[in-house]
C-alpha cells in the first residue's frame, strides 16, 4: 500500500497547480493521472485565459471588478457573487506566476503579454499564446511539478474514494502499466479530473473527460452542483465536433448563414460574434432550425478569410491546422463549417472557495468542482482561469487544514477492504462476461440521448422522454459484462468501469434540467423561455441514491451586483 | 458503407516474448470519414476489446497516439484513411521502444531525459511585480520548440538513440533549447552540463530523422544544433547565449 500525505487525483491544470503549492509548503503530496500529466485536457484549451490586466490600449481601465461583473452577468447570476469576486482578484496574480514560471504568452510590442477580445467581456483581457494557450500553461506547470520534484503516478485509473468514519483517507486505483488495483492512502485528496463532456455524443471534449472522479465522489455521498448547465461551444468542427476557440471570433471572425448574412446582428447587434456562447449558441442553432444552415443542413460557416493569411498564421496557426487535418478545409481560402457542441459541464463536486467539500479530507477543483463561479453559462477565457486559481486555493487549504491537526493514522485495514470491493465489482462483472450487457450498447445509446433530448433548446416532454431512456439504461448498467477483466492496460476494464459514472451524471443532468422550470443560461426551455429570479435563483444540488439522483436546493451568494436582464 | 481494413500489430506480455511480432486483421466500416483512431476504437469496442492504445484529445495536442502507421511516424487522431493511400491500415508500435502492450510503448526512459536536462524557466533575480518584458522578436524564437507535444516520435525514429541507450534524444534536446533560447530565463551554466556531453547535442549526427518524423513539423535538428554553437561561442567567448 502506498501513502502519501497528499493525493491529488487528475494531472491537469488545476492538480498540477494543487500539487505545486501543497509541495512548496513541504507536504508529501502525489499526483495520480490517467495520462501523463502533460497529456491532459487542459492542453486542448486554445484562446486564453482572462485577467484584467489592462495590458490592451482598450483596455485601460479594465479592473478585476469589472471582470467579476462580466462573469456574473455572463452566468445569468446563478454564479455566487463572492466566488467570482474571489477568482478575478487572484486573476493577475496567477497570471504574472505563470510567466514568472516560464509560460509563452504572445507579447505586444512593448514586451507584455498580449490580450484578446473575448465573449461577454467588457474589454480585451483575454491573455493568450496564439491559439494554443492550454497547451502551454500545461506544459509550463508540468515543468513546475519536475522542478518542485513533485511525485507522478502515470497511467493508473482512479474508480473509487476510501472512506473512513466520514472522512476521505485515500483513493483506489487501477495501474494500467503493472495491471490491478491497488490502494494510496492519503491524508487528503483534490480531485481535480476535469470535464463530463463525453456524456455527450457531440462533444469537443478529449475522449478521457467522462467525468470520472465527479462520479467517484457523487458515488461516495459528496453532491454535485447544477449539472443541468452544460456549455454548448457555438463553433465546433463539423465532422469531428473538434474546438474551433473563440478566439477566432475575437480575432474578427465572421459567422455566416446560407444566405451569406452575418445573422448575429438579429439577436446581439452590440456584441455580435462576441456575445457569450450560450446566446451565440442559441441563435446559431435557430438559424439551422429556421433553414437557414448551410445547404439547408446542420451547420453554419465559420468565416475567416478576411482577416488574410499573415493575420490567420500569427495568430490561429493551431485553428488553420486543425482545419485542414480534420475537415479539409484551409480557412484563408474557405469558410470552416461549424456547428455547437457540447463544450463544458458548469456543474461538478460542491465546493466553497477553496476547495472544501462537505467530506472532511476531501476537496475539489477545475472543472469537476463547481464553486460556483459559471453559473449558469461561463464565459470563454474564464475556465483555464478557474482551473489555475482554485488549484492554487485547494493546495494551500489542504496545507492550512493541516494544521494544528494530527496526521490521519493508519488507514491500511480501510485501504485493503475498498480493493476488496473493486475486486469483487470486476469479477461480478467478468462472471457476466459476454452473457451480460455490452457496455458499448449502453455508452451509444447514453450519448446520443443526451444529445438529442438535453441539448441547446430543452422542453418537457422531450426531456421526460429522455429521462425514462437513462433510467432504463441505468438498469442495464445493472447487468454489464466485461469480456476482458485482467491485464495490463486493459482499456475493456477502464472503459466498464467508467460508464456507469457517466450515466448517473447524465442522470443528474437530465433530472436537474426536467425540474428546473425556468430559462437561465445554457439552460434554456422552449416551455419556461424567461428567468424566473422568484423561484429558481438557486443551486440544484444532486445526491446520489441507486434509484437516481435526489435534488435539493441551495441559495445563491449575491450581495455585489443586482441581476438584471442580459443584454449584449 | 465503406470498409477498412486494419493490420495491427499485437503484444501481450502474457503471452508473447518481448519482440516477437504478431498481427492481426481487421474491418471496420464506416459512414464517410473515419481516422486512424475511430477505427481502433470501433475494433476495441466491438471486435477485440483486448486491444491497447494510448488516447486523450483525439485533435493532435496531447501527444498520446503517435504510432507507426503504413511505415510513417504520425498521429493516429490525425491521420484520416483518405491520407494514407493504402488498402490496408498496418498500424503498429513506434519502433526501437520497449512496449507495454500492443500500440502502447514504454515512456519512461523518454520522460526521465525530458527531466534530465531541467526542462523549466530558471531564474536568479527577483520576480518583478508584473510579467517579465518580453519582446515579440524574442517571443518569436520560442514557436518552433513549444509546440512540442512529447509525443516521442522523433526519439523512436533516431538512430542515436537506436545505438546509443545514454542519448537523450531529440525531444529532450529540444525542450533544452527552448529554455536556452528564452530571454526570461537566467539559468547561465545550470542547465548546460545536461546537455553539453557526450549523452547530450553531439551525439545529434544530423540525420534529420526527427524533422521527418514530427507530426507537428517542427525541427529538433535545428535546435540541437544551436545547442552546440552555444556551447562552442561560451566557451570561445564566454557568452551566455
Amino acid at each position: 500500500m502506498i501513502h502519501h500525505q497528499l493525493i491529488v487525483v487528475g494531472g491537469g491544470l488545476s492538480g498540477l497547480r494543487a500539487a505545486v503549492e501543497a509541495k512548496a509548503a513541504g507536504i508529501d503530496v502525489a499526483i495520480l493521472s490517467q495520462v501523463h500529466p502533460g497529456r491532459s485536457h487542459s492542453g486542448a484549451a486554445q484562446g486564453g485565459i482572462n485577467a484584467a490586466l489592462a495590458n490592451h490600449p482598450e483596455a485601460h481601465d479594465d479592473t478585476p471588478e469589472k471582470h467579476a461583473f462580466d462573469t456574473v452577468k455572463g452566468s445569468d447570476y446563478l454564479a455566487d457573487q463572492d466566488a467570482a469576486i474571489q477568482m478575478t482578484s487572484d486573476a493577475p496574480g496567477i497570471i504574472f506566476e505563470m510567466d514568472h514560471w516560464g509560460c509563452p504568452f504572445s507579447r505586444t510590442d512593448d514586451g507584455r503579454i498580449a490580450q484578446r477580445p473575448f465573449g461577454g467581456a467588457g474589454y480585451p483581457r483575454t491573455c493568450y499564446g496564439a491559439d494554443k494557450t492550454g497547451h502551454y500553461l500545461l506544459h509550463c506547470l508540468v515543468e513546475r511539478a519536475y522542478e518542485r520534484r513533485v511525485t507522478m503516478y502515470v497511467e493508473v485509473f482512479v474508480t473509487d474514494l476510501i472512506v473512513e468514519d466520514g472522512r476521505c483517507r485515500g483513493v483506489v486505483a487501477y495501474d494500467m502499466i503493472r495491471g490491478g488495483f491497488e490502494a494510496f492512502t492519503a491524508d487528503a485528496v483534490i480531485m481535480a479530473t476535469g470535464c463530463a463532456g463525453r456524456i455527450y455524443s457531440n462533444t469537443t471534449n478529449a475522449i478521457i473527460s467522462t467525468g470520472g472522479g465527479a462520479a467517484v465522489a457523487y458515488h461516495a455521498g459528496v453532491p454535485v452542483k447544477d449539472m443541468e448547465f452544460i456549455q454548448f461551444h457555438p463553433t465546433g468542427l463539423l465532422t469531428t465536433n473538434i474546438l474551433m476557440t473563440e478566439g477566432a471570433r475575437g480575432e474578427g471572425g465572421y459567422l455566416i448563414n446560407d444566405l451569406g448574412e452575418r445573422f448575429m446582428s438579429k439577436y446581439a447587434p452590440k456584441a455580435m460574434e462576441l456575445a457569450p456562447r450560450d446566446i451565440t449558441s442559441r441563435s446559431i442553432t435557430t438559424e439551422i432550425l429556421e433553414g437557414r444552415g448551410i445547404g439547408g443542413k446542420n451547420y453554419v460557416y465559420l468565416d475567416l478569410r478576411h482577416l488574410g493569411a499573415a493575420k490567420i498564421m500569427e495568430t490561429l496557426p493551431g485553428i488553420r491546422d486543425l482545419a485542414i487535418h480534420f475537415e479539409g478545409v484551409d480557412p484563408i481560402e474557405e469558410p470552416i463549417p461549424i456547428t455547437p457542441c457540447q463544450h463544458y459541464t458548469m456543474g461538478g463536486i460542491d465546493t466553497d472557495v477553496d476547495g472544501r467539500t462537505v467530506m472532511p479530507g476531501f476537496y475539489a477543483a477545475g472543472e469537476c468542482a463547481c464553486v460556483s463561479v459559471h453559473g449558469a453559462n461561463r464565459l470563454g477565457g474564464n475556465s483555464l482561469l478557474e482551473t489555475i486559481v482554485f488549484g492554487r486555493r485547494s493546495g494551500a487549504a489542504v496545507v492550512a487544514d493541516r494544521a494544528g491537526r494530527a496526521g490521519g493514522g493508519d488507514a491500511s485495514a480501510a485501504g485493503a477492504r475498498a480493493v476488496a470491493d473493486v475486486e469483487a465489482r470486476v469479477a461480478a462483472l467478468a462472471a457476466r462476461g459476454a452473457d451480460g450487457q455490452d457496455p458499448y450498447a449502453i455508452r451509444a445509446d447514453m450519448t446520443v440521448t443526451m444529445k438529442d433530448h438535453f441539448g441547446v433548446f430543452r422542453e418537457e416532454k422531450e426531456m421526460r422522454e429522455g429521462l425514462e431512456r437513462l433510467l432504463a439504461l441505468k438498469e442495464r448498467c445493472a447487468t454489464i459484462g466485461l469480456r476482458n477483466a485482467g491485464g495490463v492496460f486493459n482499456l475493456d476494464l477502464i472503459r466498464t468501469l467508467e460508464l456507469e459514472g457517466m450515466v448517473d451524471l447524465a442522470l443528474a443532468v437530465a433530472t436537474g434540467a426536467v425540474e428546473r422550470t425556468e430559462s437561465r443560461g445554457s439552460h434554456a426551455r422552449t416551455d419556461y423561455p424567461t428567468r424566473d429570479d422568484g423561484a429558481w435563483l438557486k443551486h440544484t444540488m444532486a445526491h446520489y441514491t441507486p434509484d437516481g439522483p435526489r435534488l435539493d436546493y441551495k441559495p445563491v451568494t449575491l450581495g455585489t451586483f443586482e441581476p438584471q436582464e442580459r443584454k449584449y | 458503407m465503406p470498409e477498412a481494413k486494419f493490420h495491427i500489430k499485437r503484444y501481450d506480455p502474457a503471452r508473447d516474448e518481448m519482440g516477437a511480432s504478431r498481427y492481426d486483421d481487421f474491418v471496420v466500416s464506416y459512414d464517410s470519414s473515419l481516422t486512424v483512431l475511430e477505427g481502433l476504437f470501433s475494433i476495441q469496442e466491438h471486435q477485440d476489446g483486448s486491444l491497447a492504445f494510448r488516447y486523450c484529445c483525439r485533435a493532435s495536442i496531447c501527444g498520446s497516439c503517435a504510432m507507426y502507421i503504413n511505415g510513417k511516424y504520425r498521429l493516429a487522431c490525425q491521420t484520416n484513411l483518405r491520407h494514407v493511400h493504402a488498402d490496408v491500415i498496418t498500424v503498429e508500435s513506434m519502433p526501437h521502444l520497449p512496449l507495454v502492450k500492443d500500440l502502447v510503448c514504454d515512456m519512461s526512459d523518454f520522460f526521465a531525459k525530458y527531466e534530465y536536462v531541467k526542462p523549466w524557466l530558471i531564474r536568479n533575480s527577483a520576480a518583478p511585480e508584473r510579467e517579465i518584458l518580453q519582446s515579440p522578436e524574442e517571443r518569436k524564437k520560442l514557436d518552433m520548440p513549444i509546440d512540442c507535444i512529447l509525443c516521442g516520435a522523433c526519439y523512436s525514429s533516431c538512430p542515436s538513440v537506436w545505438t546509443e541507450d545514454n542519448y537523450l534524444g531529440p525531444a529532450a534536446l529540444l525542450k533544452a533549447y527552448r529554455f536556452e533560447v528564452d530571454s526570461r530565463d537566467e539559468a547561465g551554466k545550470v542547465r548546460m552540463p545536461s546537455w553539453d556531453n557526450e549523452r547530450g547535442a553531439y551525439r545529434c549526427h544530423t540525420i534529420t530523422n526527427c524533422v521527418e518524423a514530427c507530426p507537428k513539423e517542427l525541427n529538433p535538428t535545428e535546435g540541437i544544433q544551436w545547442l552546440k554553437m552555444a556551447a562552442v561561442r561560451r566557451r570561445l567567448f564566454g557568452k551566455n547565449k
